[in-house]
């Protein structure tokens, strides 16, 4: 169906490059530095699921550290019963934990736990869209819902300590099915695995997107109304693509979790989420491309400037929020393409995508 | 009966803290429909109004006069707020209205300059702020159970601001030039009504009043720069179960998400209870999508 | 209960906070009929609409499809697939998508998320969406946003895209409100084409325009039928001028419209 335009062909060939770089990169750069890209490139994935359901859906979602976290949670889970050989973990023995907690012992299986971080966000943005968006809850207060997750979450995950580490949470690792989960070869092994994840979900969102589904999303950003008295019931469709961003985070926080090697509340609250959704904003929501960049970019800088100010550095992202909100609400990507249609000058302006009719 | 008293008496207590952080998010999200995340920074700031306005007296004016530092520091912290929140209007908001999720995504960075602010200024750690003489102790109503005058002090506090708000919003002029924009703006502005000045006003009134929350919290322990965002969550949860644009709902919004804190902290834990707040809460807008008190409308959305 | 009624509405009531915009409104639609709902404003027309396509809920009365099912229990998009289509006053399509891709979600397919995720453009679906573009004259504009078309384009691209949908009965509210004259005349036409096939509900204003067609008009005031007949009748009638010209009997001034 597709025509290959002179553009279109160039827009392959960049895509193809950037796989080429990905793919290519454990030869030039450092361990330490590989390690610091796949944690990108992890970030870069939850960007994309946030994207496909802020960028294209016109959902906010605040609550995708959760979603992440629980990923990262259940590979934790495993490594944490891989590295103390099955028995409980220290951290619950400083709790005065005796047994192995019923719900721990399957992550003893690793097939398990990659299964369970994909599952267990899932089923978690499956309830919470159901219980919001058939009743028509939406906009900012689905947003604020989701936010109020992220603290329920984050407070039954520090006080119940016994079974999940408490604010330490689950570190100290030593083995991934069996290989040593340190070594700069599994390292790099993790590596590929991660680009082969980035580059297949974005594959996967790409169709989404350009399928029928995806426009009935679009046109569910553009007037959720007129959706409605279509045929369409858009509540479905909410509930299946937040359902589709938990899972994408889940998989990006299990990834997260082998690179970083560990996995804490701080690291999935209030303050996380919202920055995921900086790297989209900045990046352009409503292009899957500009999410990734946007989040590889952003913590590219984050790690360059904020060991070395770490002060200057939330102020520069406070600042960073409001310039994009106000002046480039479609992120670099937006500029890009203004840019564009800048020379060939063709179409009336943009017209507001934020208020629909209806 | 002195356990029921005393649960009571603490829900009753968390209530009112809750309203009076959220009182200020009812005006601007409530009538304006701007989401505020700014809101938890402004309540810091009117904590650290007061701690200012301790110093103050402190440093120089004699002893016998420091208790009394805290009757002025109800009025400074709502000014300052106030002045804040004015800025806050007139440099940004006013770009955003009409789109409720970036004026949220702008105004938490906002947030952040000014926890970044706060951090520069005062310091990281947080600082204690000694309540007035006459506040501490407490009513002994029966053996064992006291009442302390700090927590009765907020509920008498949060009375004033509820009935100062009723009659500025629907007895005076101001109130109703802001009712007539926030109903219908064009025609208000027709009809010869600033509709910016407006604006303006009840988003600084709204900034106030979160001042005054702020102040008040510095009676219950020491304050930090990240003090607002322990509130600003639960705050905007009152709003969401009050249903928009009514205090009534916001009265109502804060008591029963006190009240049900209380209740099932006591039978379960702080983390568990916290949870099962938040299930009532979703079960509830199951049953009443638009919150408590709903305005019903012809023209919804 | 005839069998060739395809709509009912028996008997309804709807209130906004105390004011009864409709109240006790009785109508019947006969297969492929054409009706003009006309009545000044504040006379409940549009709320009448709303009720046939699920967006109000009605406190009393019972709308019935086909006989059958009552609509009054279904959901908007429930109500959209049995084949109700409803045009809003103001142009309400998707602005950030295409003319083209705003035809293709709109037309009669199968709805589910499933259905959509694999959904391939047919052959036959793709000429449809070509006959259709050039019903409505916007051939040439089928790869623009549609935010940026006219007020009239906009308009007919609407009207395009609920007869993609293929519904028994059409709900117009005001299709030529803001039109040249030029525009309007073209709507006619195609409003005549349209009727052919379906039974259409039009709520205007425009007498000019109602009196193009010989069909039967319903006339409403303060939420109750006032008049049901042809245009000559309705003209005829001596409470439907009062209404219209504002001559009231004192016994009538009991409620004032918004």
């Amino acid at each position: 169906m597709q025509k290959f335009t002179p553009q279109r062909i160039w827009i392959l060939i960049g895509y193809a490059a950037a796989a080429a770089a990905l793919f290519s990169a454990p030869l030039f750069v450092s361990d330490f530095r590989l390690n610091l890209l796949a944690k990108f490139l992890a970030f870069a994935i939850v960007a994309l699921g946030l994207d496909l359901i802020w960028g294209y859906t016109g959902i906010l979602s605040l609550g995708h550290g959760i979603f992440f976290g629980l990923g990262a949670y259940a590979m934790a889970m495993y490594l944490k019963l891989e590295a103390s050989g099955g028995k409980p973990p220290d951290f619950m023995g400083w709790s005065g934990l005796k047994e192995l907690p019923l719900f721990w012992q399957p992550f003893q299986s690793f097939w398990f736990a990659v299964a369970m971080g994909i599952v267990i966000p899932a089923l978690l943005a499956l309830i919470l869209g159901y219980v919001t968006f058939r009743n028509r809850i939406r906009g900012v207060y689905f947003t604020i819902l989701t936010q109020a997750l992220v603290i329920i979450t984050t407070t039954l995950l520090i006080g119940q300590q016994a079974f999940t580490g408490g604010t330490n949470g689950l570190t100290g690792y030593s083995t991934v099915l069996g290989f040593s989960i340190g070594s700069p070869e599994t390292k790099r092994v993790l590596y590929y695995i991660t680009v082969v994840a980035l580059i297949g979900i974005f594959v996967f969102c790409r169709y989404v997107i350009g399928s029928r589904f995806g426009k009935v999303l679009r046109a569910i950003r553009d007037g959720e109304n007129r959706v409605r008295f279509i045929g369409y019931n858009p509540a479905i469709y909410q509930m299946v693509v937040f359902t589709i961003s938990a899972a994408i985070a889940g998989i990006a926080g299990m990834l997260f979790v082998l690179h970083v090697g560990i996995i804490s509340p701080s690291m999935l609250g209030i303050v996380p989420s919202i920055e995921m959704v900086l790297w989209v904003a900045i990046g352009g929501r409503g292009t899957l491309i500009g999410a990734a960049l946007g989040a590889i970019l952003m913590n590219w800088a984050k790690s360059e400037f904020s060991t070395a100010y770490p002060q200057g550095w939330l102020f520069f992202m406070g600042l960073l929020f409001v310039v994009v909100v106000v002046f480039m609400p479609k992120g670099v990507a937006g500029l890009v393409s203004q840019i564009k249609f800048r020379k060939k000058r063709r179409e009336p302006k943009h017209e507001g995508v934020r208020n629909p009719a209806v | 009966m002195e356990l029921f008293l005393l649960q009571l008496f603490n829900g009753l207590s968390i209530s009112s803290i809750l309203l009076l952080v959220a009182l200020g998010l009812a005006i601007t999200f409530g009538l304006m429909k701007v989401i505020n995340m700014a809101h938890g920074e402004l309540i810091m700031i009117g904590a650290y109004s007061t701690y200012l306005t301790q110093n103050l007296f402190h440093d120089y004016l004699p002893k016998s006069m420091f208790d009394w530092y805290f009757v002025l520091a109800v009025p400074v912290s709502f000014a300052i707020a106030f002045v804040f929140g004015l800025i806050l209007e007139m440099s940004l908001i006013r770009f955003l209205y009409g789109r409720p999720l970036d004026s949220l995504l702008a105004t938490w960075g906002v947030g952040l300059v000014l926890q970044q602010l706060a951090r520069s200024i005062f310091g990281a750690p947080n600082v204690a702020v000694t309540s007035p003489a006459w506040l501490n102790g407490g009513l002994k109503i029966m053996d064992g159970t006291l009442l302390p005058y700090k927590r009765l002090f907020i509920i008498a506090l949060v009375i004033a601001c509820l009935v100062a708000m009723y009659f500025y919003i629907y007895r005076s002029h101001e109130g109703r030039r802001m009712r007539a924009v926030m109903q219908n703006r064009d025609m208000a502005a027709c009809l010869g009504v600033s509709t910016r000045r407006v604006d303006a006003m009840t988003f600084a009134i709204g900034s106030g009043i979160a001042g005054i929350a702020g102040c008040a919290l510095t009676l219950l322990g020491p304050i930090g720069p990240s003090l607002g965002t322990y509130y600003i969550v639960d705050a905007f949860m009152v709003v969401v179960l009050g249903g928009v644009g009514k205090l009534v709902g916001t009265v109502l919004g804060a008591m029963g998400i006190g009240m049900f804190n209380t209740l099932f902290e006591y039978w379960t834990n702080a983390s568990l209870g916290k949870v099962l707040v938040f299930v009532c809460i979703v079960a509830f807008l199951q049953w009443k999508p638009m919150g408590l008190v709903a305005m019903r409308s012809r023209s919804l959305d | 209960m005839k069998e060739s009624a395809i709509l009912l509405c028996d008997d309804v009531t709807v209130e906004f906070d105390g004011f009864k915009a409709v109240q006790g409104m009785n109508l019947k639609l006969e297969k492929g009929e054409l009706r003009f709902l006309i009545g000044p404003n504040g006379a409940g027309k549009t709320t009448m609409l709303d009720v046939i396509c699920g967006k109000v809920r009605p406190s009393m009365g019972r709308v019935t499809f086909h006989g059958k099912v009552d609509i009054t229990k279904k959901k908007e998009h429930q109500i959209a697939e049995l084949g109700i289509g409803r045009k809003f006053q103001a142009p309400s399509i998707f602005p950030s998508m295409t003319v083209i891709e705003n035809l293709e979600i709109a037309m009669r397919q199968k709805r589910s998320v499933f259905a959509t995720l694999f959904a391939k453009m047919a052959e036959e679906e793709r000429s449809r969406i070509d006959g259709q573009l050039e019903m409505i004259g916007l051939q040439q504009k089928a790869q623009w946003r549609a935010g940026g078309l006219s007020h009239g384009e906009k308009q007919w691209l609407e009207i395009g895209m609920m007869l993609l949908q293929e519904p028994e009965i059409l709900l117009l509210d005001e299709p030529v409100a803001g039109m040249t004259d030029k525009e309007t005349d073209k709507t006619g036409e195609l409003l005549h084409r349209i009727a052919r096939k379906r039974s259409v509900v039009v709520v205007e204003h425009d007498m000019e325009f109602v009196r193009n067609f010989a069909s039967k008009v319903t006339v409403m005031h303060e939420g109750r039928l006032l008049k049901e007949g042809s245009m000559d009748e309705v003209q005829r009638d001596d409470r439907v001028a009062e209404v219209y010209l504002g001559k009231r009997r004192d016994a009538d001034v009991s409620r004032s419209t918004a």
